[in-house]
């Protein structure tokens, strides 16, 4: 494969985009898992739960910083590399994307202020609040971006008017089936993420026989939660490979590695693309009805294959057949953990049940696995289109933007965000270490702008320097 | 609808100018600056503040995506690698406020970071602003100067001047927030700096004259513009006896009135051209499907929220800040 500014470009998204990802995903999570740490402690008064939550605070903290800053880069990129597209989409994805910077701002600054500064100074219902409202602001993030994303896969409610994509029923755009498949599907596997992480956390306490009481919590609320979501989750998963099989044949074909037209279609379960020569290898295939049944919900629906779709609009089939395959593995371990753990925990057996421990100890990777393979999957899965079916991603780059260019900028980012992220995951990984040990004071310097300040784990003797009102 | 975005756009370039201004010459000043309690306090001055102000760099952006798709994806691809050093100058320096206090041995690769990132990121505005001055080639309303094509001595002589204007707004902050060494400091910094940023601004008048700049045409087009100049002139005298008399506080006034006079100028002289002279206001704005969808969720009740919100976090941190040392200490 040539290098081209091209090619260079859609690795520099990929990239920039990966590692973006890795933060809100558990950033979102942890929100809402703090919002029911506090609700519990409110509602049983059990000083554990303000420990725990105290100490995810910090944690949160770091990943949302990361979030943050990681995130800037992302509104310049359509712009740098993607003029022709910016050009073309901005009426419909620079107001969406503008929805998502002034609405989770507003809420998530406002009240991440409050969550750090307001414990004393606001009521305990207000403060529970407060929690909520910052849980909501990450989620209003994901959702305009999913409605964004969306959008790009399966365009609705424009006009094509001077070669621009001209809103003409924002509905449309923001309620469709679309939309409201994918967006629960990302909801649900940030809340996964927080869950395994917290249960991940758990279960390493237990096997270094420290903080019991904090310990046995996450265990069982983050085991517990994943139990009760990843049947959701699976169900979501389901609906939206449904739209891929209405709108997008082609990444449901190459998805299925299914070649030829089938009524109805089998199901191919493993197997190693041929592309050359248009089969698969070494395929363990289940028999007809049961493609048919998965894609489309029946026994006798027809399945599209490759071979009834021009070459030229395929995707790169191997990528898209893999990450999902991937996606999928780790979903059914995260499943049979959660389900096995949360029985064992209810059992009372699973303190002692150390090889069940240290699994899930090791499987906090997984929901991060599944995201990152998941969105492989539906982006390179909608290629060679950036907007698909009207749009190729081949001529949405910046024309008149150099190999020379693109690898220099390539080069930069993967050097910078090295850097930060060794430190970033250093810093959560020692405030984990270190764990909810300390009773937790007011970190004075942290301030609603500066998130990742909760990441001192030393508590701070000086006083405050700056003094309201002084 | 379309003159509700411009003045939404305006508001934030503003914003971003004055706000990160301060913290990035302050950035500026800190790689100047020796000793640990000097640079502990001067970091203390923007600490609370600094991501905040740089939120309305993000949101400049979608603003542009949003309203005005033709200049933002036009700008962004013209400026690509100017833009993308720019943005991991701001990361960098960024995550050095917390970064290094967490290390006393590496502490000097976080400073540099800062300072390095501050001066980067400056440097690249004030280029970028330059260039647009001067004129973009474009070529059939498609940007056509290659790589380096925004590449001029007066882009450069502008990234200069802009590191001299933040650094003074970081200076005339510093004495406000500061006291003891810091503000000492800064109040022999402010007269020099702002030497440095009257002469510059001579020099471009220079410049502009003998070349010709298209710039220039439009000035003498308009005496009203004039208005905007005159404004500056009056902050400068203001300024210069607030540095006489030793005041905390005029000089940063009269510096952020300057900056805003020099914008007023740079905007009206531009108008009605986004990119000057090649794309108008009209020609850039979004269909009104798309500004009025974004002018009731966005406009017309969240970004008035924004101001309300910038305003009370900055009040929450009003007054001198601890003189003897900085955050953090471990």
């Amino acid at each position: 494969m040539d290098i081209t500014a091209l090619l260079l470009s859609r690795i520099q998204f990929a990239f920039t985009i990966t590692f973006h990802i890795i933060f809100p995903s558990f950033s979102i999570g942890l929100a809402a898992w703090l919002t029911v740490l506090e609700a519990l402690s409110l509602a049983t008064g059990r000083p554990v739960y303000r420990g725990i939550f105290e100490f995810w605070l910090k944690i949160f903290g770091v990943a949302f910083g990361l979030g943050v800053v990681s995130g800037i880069v992302m509104a310049f990129q359509f712009g740098t590399n993607w003029s022709v597209l910016s050009k073309m989409s901005g009426p419909i994805q620079g107001p969406l994307l503008m929805f998502e910077t002034f609405w989770a701002f507003m809420l998530e600054a406002s009240f991440f202020g409050v969550l750090i500064f307001g414990r004393s100074r606001v009521p305990p219902w207000f403060y529970l609040f407060s929690t909520a409202m910052v849980a909501l602001g990450t989620s209003i993030s994901a959702f305009w971006i999913m409605v964004n994303n969306s959008w790009m896969q399966v365009p609705f409610g424009y006009v094509m008017e001077n070669g621009v994509f001209v809103p003409n029923d924002w509905t449309k755009i923001i309620f469709n089936s679309v939309v409201w498949s994918r967006f629960p599907h990302m909801l649900l596997a940030a809340y996964l993420t927080g869950a395994f992480c917290v249960a991940a956390t758990g279960a390493w306490y237990v096997l270094r026989k420290v903080y019991h009481a904090e310990a046995r919590i996450m265990l069982r609320m983050g085991l517990g939660l994943a139990a009760v979501l990843m049947p959701i989750q699976l169900l979501f998963g389901h609906l939206v490979g449904g739209y891929v099989n209405t709108y997008q044949p082609s990444k449901m074909a190459a998805i299925e590695g299914r070649w030829n037209d089938e009524k109805p279609g089998s199901e191919v379960l493993f197997a190693w693309p041929d592309v050359e020569n248009r089969r698969n290898l070494f395929a363990i295939t289940l028999p007809p009805p049961f493609g048919s049944l998965i894609d489309s919900d029946s026994f006798t629906a027809a399945e599209t294959g490759l071979n009834s779709i021009p070459p030229e609009n395929w995707p790169p089939v191997a990528i898209p057949f893999f990450t999902f395959r991937i996606m999928v593995g780790c979903g059914m371990l995260m499943l049979a953990l959660a389900w096995l753990g949360s029985y064992l925990s209810y059992k009372h057996r699973l303190a002692y049940n150390r090889p069940l421990l240290w699994l899930t100890f090791f499987s906090f990777p997984l929901p991060f696995i599944a995201i990152i393979t998941g969105w492989f999957t539906a982006e390179v899965g909608r290629q060679p289109w950036v907007v698909f079916g009207v749009l190729r991603t081949a001529d949405a780059m910046t024309p008149f933007l150099t190999t020379q260019q693109a690898t220099i900028s390539l080069v930069i980012f993967c050097a910078v965000y090295a850097f930060i992220f060794l430190f970033g995951t250093f810093y959560i990984y020692r405030l984990i270490r270190i764990g909810p040990r300390k009773p937790f004071e007011i970190p004075h310097l942290a301030v609603p702008n500066r998130p990742m300040s909760l990441a001192d784990d030393e508590p701070i003797t000086e006083p405050h320097h700056f003094v309201a009102g002084e | 609808m379309v003159m509700f975005w411009v003045s939404l756009l305006a508001i934030s370039i503003l914003l971003y100018v004055l706000l990160d201004g301060v913290d990035l010459g302050v950035g500026l000043l800190f790689g100047l600056a020796s000793g640990e309690a000097r640079r502990g306090t001067m970091l203390s001055a923007v600490a609370p503040i600094w991501d905040g102000n740089e939120t309305w760099l993000v949101i400049t952006a979608v603003i542009l995506w949003g309203a005005f798709p033709l200049v933002y994806a036009n700008l962004l691809s013209a400026f690509y690698l100017p833009l993308i050093v720019m943005l991991l100058g701001l990361i960098l320096r960024g995550v050095a406020f917390e970064f290094r206090y967490k290390t006393q041995r590496l502490r000097w690769i976080w400073d540099l970071s800062f300072a390095g990132g501050s001066l980067i990121a400056t440097f690249i505005q004030g280029m970028t602003v330059g260039a647009l001055v001067e004129g973009l080639p474009f070529t059939n309303g498609e940007y056509s100067g290659g790589a380096v094509g925004w590449l001029t001595p007066f882009a450069v002589l502008c990234g200069i001047g802009l590191c001299l204007g933040y650094a003074l707004l970081g200076a005339c902050w510093l004495a406000k927030k500061c006291e003891a060494e810091v503000r000492e400091v800064a109040h022999r910094q402010i007269p020099v700096l702002a030497v440095g940023v009257l002469a510059f601004l001579v020099l471009v008048f220079a410049y502009a004259l003998a070349e010709h700049l298209p710039i220039l045409h439009r000035w003498i087009d308009r005496p009203y513009l004039f208005v905007f100049p005159a404004i500056g002139a009056v902050a400068a005298t203001v300024l210069a006896l607030s540095i006489l008399r030793h005041n905390d506080h005029w000089p940063f006034y009269m510096v952020a009135l300057i900056f805003v006079s020099a914008f007023g100028t740079l905007a009206l002289s531009f108008w009605p051209y986004m990119i000057p002279f090649v794309i108008t206001i009209d020609e850039a704005a979004s269909p009104h499907s798309s500004l009025a969808f974004m002018f009731w969720g966005c406009g017309v009740v969240v970004f008035p929220l924004m101001l309300i919100y910038t305003v009370i976090s900055y009040s929450v941190f009003r007054g001198k800040v601890g003189a003897t040392a900085g955050y953090g200490h471990h």
